[in-house]
Order: C-alpha cells, then sequence, then structure tokens
C-alpha cells in the first residue's frame, strides 16, 4: 500500500448518519420516478400500438413517426429539451407557476414517459399481431364494434403475452431514471455524486448506488421469471 | 432557427477543430464507432464464454454479464470517471474513460447478441462439426461464428444506433461531444433554448434513423438469402 494515500473501504460512511439519508432520499426518488412514469406511461403506450395497428393509413403513420421520432433521440436529448427547451415557449404566467414548482421532476417524468411509451407500444404491438386474425373477425361477428372487439377481445389476450416484455422495459426504465440527473433531479445517481463531493470518497456512495440498482433490477428480473412461470404462454 | 444553424453549423459538427480538440456530431459518430469496434472482440469474447461447457468459465462470466446490464450505464461512467485514475495512477481524458465505459458495458449487450445468435443454430450444427473430429473450438471457429455473425449483422446495427445514444451520456463527465456542444450553443445564444435542442434532437434523428433503416434492410435480405438450411 502506498504511504500517504490509502485505501480504506469504510461501509459506515454510508450506511449511517447525513450520507446515508441523502442516499436513501436518492433511492427512493428513483422509485418514485420509475413507478409515476409507468402509470402515464403504460396507457399512452397502449393508445400509441393501437395506432399502429389501426385501420386507417393515417392513424398507422401517426403512431410509426411518434415510436420513431422518439426511439431515435437519446433519453437525454429529450431531457434536456423538456427541461431547458419546452419551458420557454410557455405563456409567462405558467411558466413561472412551473418554475415555483418542482420543474426537475415534472421534466425529468415527461421526457421518460414518451421515451418508454415509444418502446412499451411497439412491445404492445407484437402482442396485438400475435393474436390471430380470425379473433378480430370472431369478435366483429359476434356483433362488436371496431372498437369493443379492440377493448374486449384483442386487448385481454394481447396484455397478457405481452407483460414479460413490458417487464424487460420496466427493467430498462429503471435504468433510465438515473439520467435525470443531467437535470438536477435529486435521484439515487445525483445524490451518490453529491456524497462523492462532500465526503471526497467515492468507492462508498457508487458502491451503495450499484448495489441499490442491481437489487431493484434484480427484484424486476425476478417478477419477470416468476410471470413466466405462473403464467405460460398458451397455445391459440 | 435559420440563423442559428447558419452561425453554429462548423461548431456543431466539428467542435474547436481545427483549433482545438475535436468535438461535435464527428466526436459523437468518431466515439460510437471505435467504442463498437472495441467492444466487438469483448462481446464475442464473453458471449462464448456464456455458453462455454466449462462452468468455470460460464459462471463468473454469466455473473458478469448479468451485473453489468443490470446496471444503467451512468453508473458504468461513474465507475470509470473515479476507478480508472484510482486505479492506473494517472487521469484519464475524457474521452478514454467515455470509450472504456461504452467498451465494457457494449460488450456485455453484445455477449448476448452473439449468444441468441449462435444459439439461434440450433445444436445440430454443433453436434455435426464435433461428430466429423472438429475440437469445440475448431467447431466455432469454423462452423457457428461463420453462420451466427452473418445473423447477428442487423443486431449489430441496432446495437450501433444505441451506442450513438448512449455516447451522449458523455455530456455527464464534459466530454464535448454532440449533446455537451448544443449546451455550449445554448448558453452563448441563451435565448432560443427550444430551438437549439429541436436541432439536436433532429441531428440524432437523421443519424440513427437512417442507421436503423439499414438495419431492417438487411434484415429483409437475410431473410430473403436463409445462411443456413431449415433445422430439423
Amino acid at each position: 500500500m502506498t504511504t500517504g494515500r490509502r485505501i480504506v473501504f469504510d461501509p459506515s460512511l454510508v450506511l449511517s448518519g447525513p450520507y446515508r439519508d441523502l442516499l436513501v432520499a436518492g433511492l427512493l426518488l428513483s422509485l418514485e420516478l420509475a413507478a409515476i412514469t409507468l402509470v402515464f406511461a403504460l396507457p399512452l403506450a397502449i393508445g400509441v400500438a393501437l395506432l399502429r395497428v389501426a385501420p386507417l393509413r393515417p392513424l398507422r403513420w401517426l403512431g410509426a413517426a411518434y415510436v420513431e421520432t422518439i426511439r431515435n433521440v437519446p433519453l437525454l436529448a429529450h431531457m434536456l429539451f423538456w427541461y431547458f427547451g419546452a419551458p420557454e415557449l410557455l405563456p409567462e404566467p405558467l411558466k413561472r407557476r412551473l418554475y415555483e414548482g418542482n420543474i426537475e421532476a415534472i421534466s425529468a417524468v415527461i421526457a421518460l414517459t414518451l421515451y418508454t411509451a415509444a418502446y412499451m407500444a411497439e412491445d404492445i404491438r407484437s402482442g396485438l399481431r400475435a393474436i390471430a386474425p380470425v379473433q378480430l373477425e370472431a369478435g366483429r361477428s359476434l356483433g362488436l364494434g371496431y372498437l369493443a372487439t379492440v377493448r374486449l377481445v384483442l386487448l385481454p389476450q394481447a396484455l397478457r403475452i405481452t407483460v414479460p416484455p413490458l417487464i424487460s422495459q420496466t427493467l430498462n426504465l429503471w435504468k433510465n431514471t438515473s439520467i435525470a440527473t443531467v437535470i438536477g433531479v435529486g435521484e439515487l445517481m445525483y445524490q451518490a455524486a453529491q456524497v462523492e463531493s462532500a465526503s471526497f470518497r467515492s468507492f462508498e456512495p457508487f458502491a451503495f448506488a450499484t448495489l441499490s440498482y442491481l437489487s431493484v433490477s434484480l427484484l424486476i428480473t425476478g417478477l419477470a421469471a416468476w410471470y413466466q412461470q405462473r403464467y405460460p404462454v398458451r397455445q391459440f | 432557427m435559420r440563423d442559428l444553424i447558419d452561425t453554429y453549423w462548423v461548431y456543431f459538427l466539428v467542435g474547436q477543430y481545427p483549433k482545438g480538440p475535436l468535438g461535435g456530431l464527428a466526436l459523437t459518430l468518431l466515439l460510437s464507432a471505435l467504442a463498437l469496434l472495441l467492444a466487438l472482440p469483448l462481446g464475442l469474447a464473453l458471449g462464448l464464454a456464456r455458453l462455454s461447457p466449462w462452468r468455470a468459465l460460464r459462471w463468473p462470466v454469466s455473473a458478469l454479464v448479468f451485473t453489468v446490464r443490470a446496471t444503467p450505464l451512468l453508473m458504468v461512467v461513474f465507475w470509470a470517471y473515479f476507478g480508472l485514475p484510482a486505479l492506473t495512477g494517472y487521469k484519464s481524458s475524457q474521452f478514454g474513460t467515455m470509450l472504456v465505459a461504452l467498451v465494457v458495458f457494449d460488450g456485455a449487450y453484445l455477449a448476448e447478441i452473439v449468444r441468441a445468435g449462435v444459439q439461434g443454430l440450433g445444436r445440430g450444427q454443433m453436434e455435426a462439426a464435433r461428430a466429423l473430429g472438429l475440437s469445440h473450438l475448431q467447431a466455432l471457429r469454423h462452423v457457428i461464428l461463420p453462420q451466427a455473425l452473418r445473423h447477428m449483422l442487423p443486431s449489430l446495427v441496432n446495437q450501433f444506433v444505441s451506442t450513438i445514444k448512449e455516447t451522449s451520456l458523455g455530456y455527464i463527465i464534459g466530454l464535448s461531444e454532440v449533446s455537451f456542444i448544443a449546451t455550449q450553443i445554448n448558453t452563448q445564444v441563451f435565448t432560443k433554448p427550444a430551438q437549439v435542442y429541436l436541432w439536436l434532437g433532429v441531428s440524432y434523428f437523421l443519424l440513427c434513423f437512417g442507421l436503423s433503416r439499414l438495419a431492417y434492410w438487411m434484415q429483409g435480405r437475410g431473410e430473403r438469402r436463409p445462411a443456413t438450411a431449415s433445422p430439423a
């Protein structure tokens, strides 16, 4: 070991005291970001997926345009746009109210929601396409309208086979919350960097953050494995 | 928007080059191409190790691949940024830091592409090669990989698109790739943030959409010309 500079791992630095509180608050905010995004992204994704399989060409085109535009731009650029760019386009009073609130978190949730929904929409679309066309025909011949057939016959079946890919998208969403650091949202990665610069120790806070990300990822992966065992794919 | 592009397009494309270091869109492309190129052999090695018949190799590599894939890239970047100087003893450049982080991260993702490519061939190929007297490694080199790599080509182009998007995280450690340059331009202009970031988004879009169309086209070609006989 070199003299003068000692590298000793001291877990108590991040397992007690103010640094722990910062990191735990960060972890909770990360989980909150992921949960709120999921709540908004899922219905949006279903809507976009339905546009992509709609019987009208302009609607299909609209859905495709949404998915391609969002997916071909990095999440970081989305965040920068929604945080720095978009608020400037709003009328003055609304802008002022936004800046008084937690504009960082709002921008992050908007960017994460649009981004995650684009990926989830593609998974739901493959789920819809995996349902045999006779299901639609059968629903229609029973006298259901197009939308009613989609809602009562196609979606329940499609969503069931889409759950595993959706869980894997949730894992991506969980990892993507870290990018909210860029616009100053006080989530886990941000707090780890804060603790690093306050304590001059990088190993401990980063180990805390890494283990937290890993544990939640492991939990999500476990959920996917459990689901696939509990509800195996049914052959139609 | 028009005068914005007129004034800053050179800066946007190449950064301060030739008076200073290369930056902008050119650096984004250079970094992503280099990262993918260096990640390829790593991904190949990791992917084959995950399929290896030797448990002592398979398990630790699987654990490594899983760990990297379960962590955000930003975490890997932070480890590289703070860990590399401690490990090597001298401070590496932002470019070097980002390159190391991307190679490790992409290596783990490519490993899964390689694994899927090899597994997609069916066991018969390996068994036939072994039955002909080739060793495991010879069978990989002469029979499995030439076929698997061809199947993987569209996935590789998609991975390149992902890598381009990933380089944007260099922004955080102050690497002057295109997102960082856009922010610099935004600071100088000050009054047009929406236009500046729209410009950034459109640039990424043109680049990545073009490449993903290429992957799509290659996929169509691959399907028309199957590389293998249909598995029994």
